[in-house]
This record gives C-alpha cells, structure tokens and sequence, in this order.
C-alpha cells in the first residue's frame, strides 16, 4: 500500500488522474493525497488494548477497545474469536458510539413527587436516599406469614426488572442482596 | 438470523458455501430469507401445525433414525391406558379441570409393570399441583431438572405396543398431513413437503441437521410446546447431541443466558435450583428433595450439595448443619410474582418501589400503557441506564401524559435516574448464547458518577446493612448475616471503591472454606458445609485459580470446538449431551460425524470435546437393581439429567399444557382452530381485567370486521430491543430513523394506503403509527379457503431517543404461556388504518371505540375453555380428585 501520492496535481479532476494512470477502479494511486497518507489508523497509536465481548446481542462476538488518553478510540472485532472471526455487524460496530456519546447520562437526576422537572443529585446522597426508601417499604410491606398463614418471610413492596444486560457477577449479587431483603418479585428479560 | 444475528448468520453462509441448504420458514422476507434456497412463508402462530405436519411426515414413512430413536429416547417407554388424546377429546388431553383450567397428569404417565395404578399416582404426585406450577412458571425449572420419571418404565423395543410412546405419537400427529398443513398455516403442500424432505435427507448416521429459532418463538401462549415440537422432531431424526445438529435458541441480548443460569428471576436461584415455595419447601429436605427426587437417575442426586453450597455462599459462617444452613432465612413464594402479575399489582397500589436495571420496560414490554401507569404509581422508582430512556420520563412525556392518563403534577412517582456504566467500563462475565463464559476487561473508567450494577448492589448493600447495625428484629437476620465482604478497587476513595468481579467470580464457582482452595467442578461441592459455591452449573470457571473465561487462545491455535476460548458451562462441554453422538457400543455413528467416543483401550471417552458423561462410564454398564442416581445412568443414557435418561418425545410431566405439542390457535386469532372445538391453549395464565382486554374469539359476531388482520412484530439489525441503547446511538438512528409498518399490495389496495404516507394500527389496547411500507415481501396467504393479511411491525421506538415513534409493544394485551409465564406478543389482531392515529384524549375514546364495538371493552376477553361439554367432561373423570392450594384461583 505504499504507493507515492500525487504531487498537487497538474489532472485534478480524478477521473482524469485515473484514466492516466490506468487505475481504472479508482482504488490505487489516483486516489491518493497527502492527507491519505498521513492518516493513521486509531489502532496503531493507541495506548492499550482491552479484550471485552460486544454488549448487544447473545452471539457474544468478541471485541477490542482500543484506549488512548483514557479515552475510547476505537472498538474493532477481535480475529482471534472463534465465534465472530473480527467481524461486527452494525451494533457491535457502533459500540463505539455507544460509549462515547455525548447523550449518555453522567449525574444522577432526580425527579420529586409531583415535580415537572429533573433536578441534580450528589451520587452518594442519592444512594443514601435509596437506602432509606428500600428499608422503609421494605418494613411497611412486611410479611411474615401469608393471608394462608404460611411462613413467608418477604416484603411485595419491592420490584426489580432488568439481568440480560447485566454481567453474571452483578447478576449474582442483586439476587443474592434482594433474596436477603425477603424481596421476591425480582425479573428481567428472560421472562419478556 | 441475519437480521438479528447477523455475525451468527456468517456461519450459516459458511455451511451453505460447502452445500448446505438453508430454509427459512417466516411470515416476513428478510435477509435470511434473500440468501436461503427455500422461503417459506407462514402464518404467525400457526408453527406446532407446521412442525407437527414434519412429524408426521417422519412417521408415517418411517424416516426416523430407528437405533437412534430405540436406544436414546423414550419411544420405547409405555404410556398408561388411561391417557387419552386430544382427538378424543375435542382438543384437550385427559384429566383436566375446568374450573382451574389446569391439568391432573396421572393419566399421562408411564405405565408400570404391577400396580399401575399406585405408580403412575405417585409418578403424578412428583409432578406435582399444576395449578401451583403455572403461577411458579415450573417450566423454567424443569428446563434444567429435567423429567423426574422414575428410571426404569416398561418398555418395548420393537416400538409396536399400542401406548408405546412411538405409537402415541404416530396417532397424535396423523391429523397433521400435507392438506392440513397447507389449510392451517397457508404453506403449499409444495413448498411444505420439500422442505421435509430437505430436513429427513440430511439427517441419519451420516448427515445432521440444526434447528435455529430466535426467542419471538417463545413469545407465544404455546411458546413451550414449539419448541418441544421443534425437540420432537430433532430426537425422532437423531440430531440430538451431535455436532451440525441440535436445537439452538438464538438469545438477544449480551447476558440473558447468563442471567436464566444466574438468574434475577423471582422462581429460580442460581443454577436452576427452585425459589422456596412456602407450601411445598418448609424444610431443607423438602427443597432438596423436590430436586433431587429420590429414585431418578441423574445427576440432579447430588442437588443437597449444589443446594447447601449456595446457601454457603450467601450466609457464609452463619450457616451451619445445626440450623439446615439457614434455608429458613430464604423468602418464600407462593404463587405468580412473574413481571406482569407485578405491573397489574402496581397499578393495584400494592408495589412501593421499583429498580430497573438496563432495562426499559415503557417500550420493550407488552402492553406498554399497563407498565407506564403502573410505574406512575408507585412509591419511587430507580432507572439505572446509559440514557434518559422512556422509563424513566414516563411522567413528562409518555403517550398517558399526551392522553391526560398520567398528570405530572399529580404523579406521585419519586424518580431516581443513576448514570450506568458501560460494557467497557467494568470488569466481569457475559454468557452467550451457547452457554459460553467471556470475561471482558475494563477499558476505561466510567464518566462522572456512571458505575457498574456491581458498585450499585454492594454499596446499597452495605449501607442497608449499616442502618440495620445492632437490630434484633429476626426479620434483619438475614441481612446481617449475609457474607457480603467484597474487596474493593479504591478508585472512588476507600470507602465508595468497586468490588472485585474476579473475586465474586470466585465464589459463583465456589472453594474449599478451610484453605480457600477454588473448586475445580461441581463434582467437589460437598454436602456437610465444608466447601461453598454460589452457581453449581459454573463450578470449574475458576478451576486451578485461574479465569478460565478470560481464556483467548487464537481460533487459528486449537480445533473447531475451541476449547480454550472462554469457558462454556457445565464443565468446559461445548456440545451437550454429547454420548449420543457415538451409538450404542460408543463408536461414531459415522466418521464424518465422529465427535465424542468410547476408547475400549484406555477405558475411557474421548474426542474432539469434554465428553458430557462420565468419564470412566462404559458403553456396556448396566445399573444394579434398585439403584438410582448417577449409579442408575447406564452406558446407553445419553440424557442424564432426565429421570430416565432417555430424550423426551413424550413428557408426562414438567409440562402445564400436555404431554405433547398440539396446534391451537393463538389468543387473537380471525379463525376457528380447524382441528378440535378447544380454540386456543385452555391453560394459558390469563388476567381478566378492564385494563388488559384481549381481542375477540373470531366466533363471536363480528370480531372478523373489527380486526380482521394478523400482525407480528420483530427486531431491525440496526436497532436492539426497545432502542435504549440504539436509538440513543447515531449512527444507528441514522440506518433506522423511523418506525413503519409493512404490508403488502394487496392490503395497500384494500386499505387505501400509500407508500410512505402515513397509517395506523389499532387494537384494543392502542392505536400506533408509522409510515406504510408497501412490499411484495409480505404476502397474504390462504388459510381455511380464505385470505389472510399479515402486517408487521418493528419495536425499536418511543418518544425518547435521537429518532422517535410510537411503540409497538403497547398494541399487545397481556396472555401468557402456562410453562414459564412469558406474553404472546408475536401475534394478535388488528385493524390497519390510512393516516395518523388521534393524538391526545382523543385517542383513548378512538381506541374504546374499537373495544366497545368489538364487545370486549370492560370485559377480560374469550371464553378459554371452548372444547365440548361431553369432552370436557370425560377429560376431567381422568383427574384423580387432587387437592389444589388454596389461592391458586385467584389470577388465572
Ligand atoms: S456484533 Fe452484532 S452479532 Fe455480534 S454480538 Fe454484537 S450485536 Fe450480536
């Protein structure tokens, strides 16, 4: 691929350039400027290299995140996978977009009984405020024995939803925290 | 599969470049479809007709893999005399109730060799209270369980018993012929024969053949039972546990095996074991028993030790042999907690607060109104995502906002939105769709306060657990004994630092307590308390101490199983089941098809993967009277987690709706089930409520009229699920900016409606819009001598995001499937409209419009129970008089 570029061009429509140099299909020399060849791709100059899995769907290809300036630079398929063989299909490839868009949420916001709009929050305020709403509902909804009078031991004021996105050692501690609490109705996409 | 899997589908193209031929059975032309031989459209709904037309076909020309189907299934196995099919009984199978519309299986057990009647009661008494197991979704359990039948029922082998279970089968299936075929499902007899010829060449001793279907088949009020068809079939041609062959579910999303196996499901722990159920698991030895099933073969004998290490893990020190490991501290449930059952509740006032976890039920489930209003009445929610998805502004700006539903001024919702952190920005395991294990790194740290759910549960963990400090309440008993010591990654200060995946990683897979000695497989979980293990099925991904999920050797570096590429529950095997790829004597049934084998020398199996038996296990072993458990697998039992080790073509238990699969028609449906008087599945868990009306039974006056079309709904590869995190994505909403609705000329002319322009779709939930997409992709088919138009639609929108639309999950009412409580939202009825639907309060009165004319508005729907008086009535003398839980009436 190490092919001179043209020099400031005496053809500069390229249809010309190419006729002249018999690059018919456009895809060698003619095509070329100084630009072209100063570009380098991300994956040379980044810094390092993390193995990870696309997030989308259950195929599981296998991807490379390319980090440079604590940044994400480039998310590419890894050719190694026997599952995916470096490819991605649209998703997977704009994953990169996924987790470098400008509309990800990055605070916490708030919305007050009644409110019309989003207020801030401080993370560890608001986490405090969950606490103390998990444990209240939790009391108010108490059961120890069933309308049966079985022994039941759990709260049905408390709901969650949500897994399949999730990795499995999260998994493992929301079921393992939320059985704990005696909180039962907890589901995700598996059901869905 | 290309559409929504589309890196899957290169392997499909791999095999079609060495002369395999893809078929593609599915309403819709697609991609898969351009690049397949065979197209065959279908109507939606219609697949056991299809499936089970194949099975026929099978059958009645004896195309069955007979050593195969002898050796490794139950086709042998004799059923009771007292089972009697659906054609004896205008479409129900014996012993049903029609009150509790739920089945006594005794009559559908195996016949026993003395006392045929005590036997198949007891074999019916494991199975349990059905009605009990609908509102637990037993499925899901049973799914991994396996059948707990005992190990050895009569059998013969010559397959000609009349209640052999090849000849209940044959019978079952012989209403099922190419004519009938083609009226119920408006295939041709053409087209359908091909393709079972297709399917029957290329299955034997030296060819396979893959079952592909993605998870909309499991959206159905039989989702169950098409999939067991699929099952049937795949077992009578012998693809079971040989390579090329099986049955693969194509999951969507990165995680959701990893989250059915490790599940945040209310009726499962980790590793399939059942959530205490208040009647049926006081003890620990009911709850360990009710797996283990004592007397079935299989590797469930071993549940004490998978059960008792899990309660290890959760109550660490605290557990002790003394008090039963503190199986007392798990609460109990006691009937449906399914995610519908809890939105109605919401709506009912009865749930105070919510999590939602990557997850955006407003748009990606069905009945979209019902979940909107039950999160607008709530105590408060907690959204956990990457954007301000629908879920979380439901109060401002959802479609009950536009219709004054919801008042955001007297929404009462107190809304908690965390930032979430990304797949990059954390450490930990997904599970694919094959059972594989792939550990990511992380990247980079999350922006601004984002964090992982990791952070978010031990955080909130622990700080419940320090409000709780010095209680005496036994009720905070199991808080505070809970082992919830997870280093942390200090990088947000001490305190507020990440928990180590690797070392929650760690206790999923279990060690040895005294020396912390990590648990090479599940085969080391002891039952006296010594070790622990938090997912049994996981054991080995930490074996040697070592990450055996973060595993990358090069595909170019090890055979086509890759074994060193992450790491595949149970035990590193690749392809379950896998005995059955060698026959009886343990040779490969063909040297092109040799996978797994028994080496006479070295005393052992062996192959191309981890052989899914035990090792040492002779082809020859025969089980010693009287034993059970693993002892009781013989060489020849390739299933070994079913109760007899044999594959299922016939179940007489785990399953709610029958022994076998049988066509009913969807819950909306414009025809008359063509086969029996019993429309639909009469033991689908319904919700009669004014909120959730279903659409007319075309019987009714009428019904054809107000909807006459059938529509299905599916996934645009540029789009995932309900768009949370596509239509947030540019590039994505670029490919895919706006939601329509495809139909074909033919519709297009009948409906005035105009390429591009806009239209409608309207049932008696909701009415949605989007543009017309006018295409010979789309054909009408020809059922029961009539025409029939299908629409579809994507899902991806809502009104949030870069691209907007209105969201088609909200046109579904909520009916579920028996087995495992999951909504048919693949198919319902519809009308189809030119122009833009009403906007405002307007749109309510235009959709009870509908209802009220349709005659279901303020009613729940169909009569379920439609089979005839006489029928019903000789089904249900086969009920052996059971007493059934007392709330088990309450939501059916
Ligand atoms: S790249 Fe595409 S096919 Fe591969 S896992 Fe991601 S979404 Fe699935």
């Amino acid at each position: 691929m190490t092919q001179t570029p043209h020099k400031r061009s005496l053809l500069p429509w390229p249809v010309l350039r190419q006729l002249a140099d018999g690059d018919l299909l456009g895809r060698g020399r003619s095509v070329r400027s100084k630009r072209t060849d100063d570009v380098v791709p991300r994956t040379t100059s980044a810094d390092r290299v993390a193995h990870s899995v696309c997030p989308y769907c259950a195929v599981g290809c296998a991807q490379k995140v390319f980090v440079k300036d604590e940044k994400v630079v480039q998310i590419e398929g890894n050719p190694e996978s026997p599952v995916n063989r470096g490819r991605l299909c649209p998703k997977g490839s704009a994953s990169k977009n996924l987790v470098t868009s400008e509309l990800r949420q990055t605070t916490v916001r708030y919305r007050a009984p009644y409110a019309t709009e989003w207020q801030d929050l401080e993370l560890h305020t608001a986490m405090e405020m969950v606490a103390d709403r998990v444990l209240k509902s939790r009391k108010d909804s108490w059961q120890d024995i069933d309308e049966h009078g079985r022994k039941v031991r759990r709260t049905m004021g408390i709901a969650s939803l949500g897994g399949a996105t999730l990795d499995n050692e999260e998994n493992y501690l929301i079921k393992k925290l939320f059985t704990a609490m005696g909180a039962i109705q907890i589901e995700n996409q598996a059901r869905i | 599969m290309a559409e929504a899997h589309p890196v899957g589908f290169q392997w499909v193209m791999e095999a079609k470049k060495r002369g395999a031929r893809i078929i593609h059975v599915d309403p819709r032309f697609t991609r898969t479809s351009a690049v397949a031989h065979q197209h065959v459209p279908i109507r939606v709904g219609s697949d056991i007709a299809f499936l089970g037309g194949i099975i026929n076909h099978v059958l009645q020309n004896e195309l069955d893999f007979r050593e195969y189907v002898v050796s490794y299934t139950n086709a042998a196995n004799i059923v009771s005399d007292k089972f009697q099919d659906v054609d004896d009984l205008d479409g129900l199978f014996s012993g049903f109730d029609a009150e509790s519309r739920t089945y006594d299986p005794t009559s559908w057990q195996f016949a026993q060799e003395d006392d045929d009647e005590d036997l198949g009661r007891a074999q019916a008494d494991d199975a349990g209270d059905t009605a009990e197991q609908r509102n637990t979704a037993s499925g899901m359990q049973h799914e991994a369980h396996g059948m707990q039948v005992g190990a050895k029922p009569p059998r013969d082998e010559t397959l000609q018993h009349p209640m052999c279970v090849f000849q209940v089968l044959k019978r079952h299936y012989a209403r099922y012929t190419p004519e009938v075929v083609e009226q119920i499902c408006g295939v041709s007899q053409e087209d359908f024969l091909a393709v079972c010829q297709a399917w029957t060449e290329n299955s034997g001793r030296e060819r396979t053949t893959a079952l592909v279907y993605s998870v909309g088949w499991t959206q159905h009020s039989v989702g169950v039972q098409y999939i067991r068809a699929g099952a049937i079939l795949q077992l009578l041609l012998g693809n079971m546990g040989r390579p090329g062959g099986g049955i693969m579910a194509l999951r969507g999303h990165a995680s959701i095996q990893g989250s059915t196996d490790i599940p945040t499901l209310y009726n499962i722990l980790p590793g399939y074991l059942p959530m205490p159920n208040a009647e049926k698991h006081q003890t620990l030895t009911d709850w360990i028993d009710s797996v283990r099933n004592p007397g079935s073969k299989g590797f469930w004998a071993n549940a004490g030790a998978y059960g008792i290490n899990l309660l290890k893990a959760y109550w660490g020190d605290a557990a002790t042999a003394e008090n039963d490991y503190c199986f007392d501290y798990m609460p109990r449930i006691t009937g449906d907690h399914g995610t519908y059952r809890t939105v109605l509740d919401m709506i009912d006032g009865k749930v105070k607060g919510y999590f939602l976890l990557g997850q955006n039920p407003a748009v990606g489930s069905a009945h979209g109104r019902a979940q909107r209003l039950g999160m607008a009445n709530l105590d408060w929610l907690v959204v956990r995502d990457l954007f301000e998805i629908e879920s979380a502004t439901f109060w401002k700006d959802s479609p009950e906002v536009a219709t004054g539903e919801i008042v955001p001024e007297e929404c009462r919702t107190e809304v908690f939105l965390f930032p979430a952190a990304s797949h990059v920005e954390k450490e930990g395991t997904f599970t694919q769709t094959q059972r594989m294990l792939q550990w990511r790194e992380k990247a980079v740290e999350p922006p601004g306060d984002a964090r992982s759910e990791l952070w978010f549960f031990y955080h909130l963990g622990r700080m419940v657990r320090e409000r709780l400090a010095g209680s005496t309440d036994e009720r905070d008993r199991p808080l505070l004994d809970l082992a919830w010591d997870y280093p942390l990654h200090d990088e947000h200060g001490s305190e507020w630092g990440e928990p180590s995946a690797e070392d929650v990683l760690k206790e999923i897979n279990g060690y040895e307590i005294a020396t912390g000695r990590p648990l090479s497989g599940f085969g080391e979980m002891k039952d006296d308390g010594s070790t622990l293990g938090g997912c049994w099925i996981y054991a080995g991904v930490y074996a040697d101490g070592v990450n055996q999920a973060a595993r990358r050797k090069s595909r170019h570096d090890q055979s086509y199983v890759a074994p060193e590429w992450g790491w595949a529950w149970p035990m590193n095997r690749r392809l379950l089941y896998n005995r059955a790829s060698a026959d009886p004597e343990g040779r490969p049934w063909s040297e092109r098809k040799a996978y797994v084998w028994w080496d006479e020398e070295a005393g052992e199996w062996t192959g191309k993967d981890v052989p899914d038996f035990e090792k040492k296990k002779a082809p020859s072993y025969r089980a010693p009277e009287g034993s059970d458990g693993v002892a009781a697998i013989e060489g020849i039992d390739p299933f070994i987690m079913q109760g007899d080790g044999k594959g299922a073509l016939y179940a007489p238990q785990g399953l709610i709706d029958g022994p076998m699969p049988t066509h009913y028609e969807p819950v909306e449906s414009p025809f008359r089930n063509l086969l029996h008087g019993q429309q639909g599945n009469p033991t689908r868990k319904e919700y009669r409520r004014a909120d959730n009306p279903m659409n007319p039974d075309p019987r009714e006056p009428g019904a054809a009229e107000v909807f006459p079309y059938v529509f299905t709904t599916s996934r645009l590869t540029e789009h995932h699920t309900a768009g949370a995190m596509s239509r947030y994505v540019e590039h994505l909403a670029e490919l895919q900016p706006e939601m329509f609705v495809e139909v074909s000329p033919q519709l297009a002319e009948e409906r005035g409606l105009e390429h591009m322009g806009w239209c409608h779709v309207v049932t008696a939930r909701s009415a949605v819009e989007g543009r017309v997409m006018v295409t010979e992709r789309l054909r009408p088919l020809r059922v029961e001598g009539r025409t029939v138009h299908q629409v579809w639609m994507p899902y991806h929108w809502g009104q949030g995001g870069l691209v907007s639309g209105d969201s088609t999950n909200d046109l579904f009412g909520i009916s579920l499937d028996p087995n495992v409580l999951i909504q048919e939202s693949k198919v319902g009825t519809c009308d189809v409209r030119p122009g833009r639907r009403p906007t405002g309060p307007a749109l309510r009165e235009y959709v009870e419009g509908y209802a009220r004319r349709a005659g279901v508005l303020g009613d729940g729907g169909n009569a379920v129970v439609t089979a005839s008086a006489e029928a019903q009535q000789e089904s249900a003398a086969a009920q052996q008089g059971e007493q059934h839980s007392p709330q088990q009436q309450e939501d059916q």
